[in-house]
């Protein structure tokens, strides 16, 4: 386990920032190039949610080790409206033209654990881990 | 003297450890010694030779009483690590390893024994302090070395897969992927990968991929297939899947994939002769060339 | 301008040269629209070679790019999207469906080439 990085999450430069620091982070342990890719995707989405959603928050990225595999966990956090119906959000009415944009049923899909937590007035909170293969 | 009961990570007597790792130091060079003799007594590390042993035995050493003084575990694990990274490679295995860490705890604490044999109240209290740093130091060794092991492991099977499935060109920008075998579906996802680093290097249009020798699928390999369709022409690419049996292709149509969209053709010659056609290579008869000139 | 938009012929090439942020992806797209009108092309291509992140905004935003372009009367072709790019997005679901991708400049110029030509061919 080591250190916390911690990215303020304003403005939608600090998701590029957000998801390199993610790749650069997670390429310290043995992941491939393509799950450096998707680890990268997954945090693009969770924190252009914020954005969208909050205005603001913070993403925070740690190495975390589970007896013999080692892994990435992702925690995108917010203090924002947070979303009425959770349930609904991770539906997957996704499409390319529109849909309805949140990128969550995405990410869950790319990461090995998915977490969340939201309630209305309360902000949300997404976790993700990626581990090892 | 009652013995003290201990399990906080930094020992209380300071006073105590402070000397015995001087101690230790200062006997330095002669408790390694002793270390790699009783190391090749026990016939331990043989795929070593003697300078390669006493390298080791010199970080090891180091590392050991190092650990001890400061008791920080966070630097005992990245120790643990470091050291498994240089010596799985060269075949030590897991008795070894345990045996040369406790064959080291038996050398120092026989020279505590030593040096304190006149005074057994302080013997003791020496015994106190090393004792549970020397077992946490033994097992966190041990169990870092057996993870590094596994971790290991899963890398030269990840590496046994990517082999047991070569990408071939044929012709020019026309690649064939021949699976056989289960297909699951870590296999399935470096099939993937595979694919698609071929098509980029070798700038194919076309792919055969062939399934004939894959016995059946499950619901979540068939949609890797279909990623990887997907996905090739994403890079400007064609996947013509060959060998489809009457079971997969019925596992393909329960979990949606319409057919009529998924390029298919029954063998692999077949195959290769789409291939072609797609890529151009048809001979044209004479009324083609024909119009082709107007 | 951040992305350089070439004109070579009757087609426009957009080669991005650097991870683009959500804005940037939109300037990128209405430059694009625009030069099309102006110079009335027949073709875009958009070069992502070096875009080692292709998310659910970017796609969205090449898709409706492309529909866009196809309202002026252009086609557009995507093309260097690299294979763990393209891996991630198919696990993603975006398939960037409906929009050509070709996998570098040269096979992107040569399908446009070859669509102009069915073009010719069928306006006969």
């Amino acid at each position: 386990m080591g250190a916390e990085r911690l990215i303020a999450i304003a403005t939608d430069r600090d998701i590029v920032t957000a998801r390199e620091e993610g790749r650069e982070l997670a390429s310290t342990l043995n992941f491939s190039p393509s799950d450096l890719t998707v680890i990268a995707v997954a945090i693009s989405e969770v924190t252009r949610n914020i954005l969208m959603y909050a205005g603001q928050g913070e993403v925070s990225l740690c190495l975390v080790d589970k007896g013999s595999r080692r892994g990435i966990a992702v925690v995108a956090r917010d203090h924002g409206p947070g979303i009425e119906n959770v349930a609904l959000a991770l539906e997957d009415g996704y499409s390319t033209s529109g849909g309805l944009g949140l990128g969550l049923p995405g990410a869950r899909r790319l990461v090995d654990e998915f977490d969340i937590r939201s309630a209305p007035g309360n902000g949300t909170t997404v976790t993700l881990r990626k581990w090892e293969r | 003297m009652a013995p003290r009961t201990s399990g906080e990570d930094v020992p209380r007597t300071t006073d105590v450890l402070s000397e015995l790792v001087a101690h230790l130091r200062r006997h330095r060079a002669q408790l390694r010694q002793e270390w790699v003799r009783r190391i090749t007594e026990s016939r331990l590390l043989t795929s070593m030779t003697e300078q390669e042993i006493f390298a080791e035995a010199t970080s090891v050493f180091d590392n050991y009483v190092e650990v001890l003084e400061t008791g920080s575990v966070e630097a005992l694990q990245a120790y643990a690590r470091s050291l498994s990274e240089r010596i799985i490679p060269r075949g030590v295995d897991t008795p070894e390893v345990v045996g040369i860490v406790l064959l080291l705890r038996d050398v120092l604490a026989r020279s505590l024994f030593e040096k304190y044999q006149g005074d057994f109240g302080l013997l003791n209290r020496v015994l106190d302090t090393y004792e549970p740093a020397a077992n946490r130091i033994a097992t966190t060794v041990s169990v870092g070395f057996v993870q590094e092991r596994e971790r290991v492991i899963r890398q030269q099977q990840e590496a046994i897969r990517e082999l047991s499935t070569p990408v071939l060109q044929v012709r020019e920008r026309l690649l064939i992927l021949p699976i056989i075998g289960v297909v699951d579906s870590e296999r399935a996802r470096q099939l993937t990968e595979q694919l698609l680093r071929g098509v980029r290097s070798n700038r194919a249009k076309v792919v055969v991929m062939d399934i004939t020798g894959v016995p059946s699928v499950d619901a979540t390999v068939a949609n890797h297939f279909v990623q990887t369709v997907e996905a090739a022409r994403l890079l400007g690419a064609t996947v013509i899947v060959t060998g489809l049996s009457p079971e997969i292709a019925q596992t393909l149509v329960t979990i949606g994939v319409d057919l009529t969209k998924m390029n298919t053709v029954g063998d692999l010659q077949g195959g290769i002769e789409e291939a072609e056609r797609v890529l151009g290579y048809k001979v044209l008869n004479v009324r083609d060339q024909t119009t082709a000139e107007t | 301008m951040l992305v350089p938009i070439l004109k070579q012929g009757d087609y426009l090439i957009a080669s991005i040269q650097s991870a683009l942020t959500d804005t940037d992806l939109l300037s990128l797209r209405d430059d694009l629209v625009g030069q099309v009108g102006h110079y009335r092309s027949r073709g875009v291509i958009i070069d992502v070679t070096v875009l080692d992140v292709m998310d659910s905004f970017a796609v969205r935003m090449l898709s409706t790019l492309a529909q866009m372009i196809t309202l002026r009367g252009a086609e557009t072709v995507i093309v260097g999207i690299q294979p763990d790019v393209a891996f991630a997005m198919v696990q993603l679901g975006l398939t960037l469906g409906g929009v050509a991708t070709a996998l570098d400049l040269e096979e992107g110029l040569a399908y446009l080439n070859a669509r102009a030509k069915k073009g010719k061919a069928g306006g006969r």
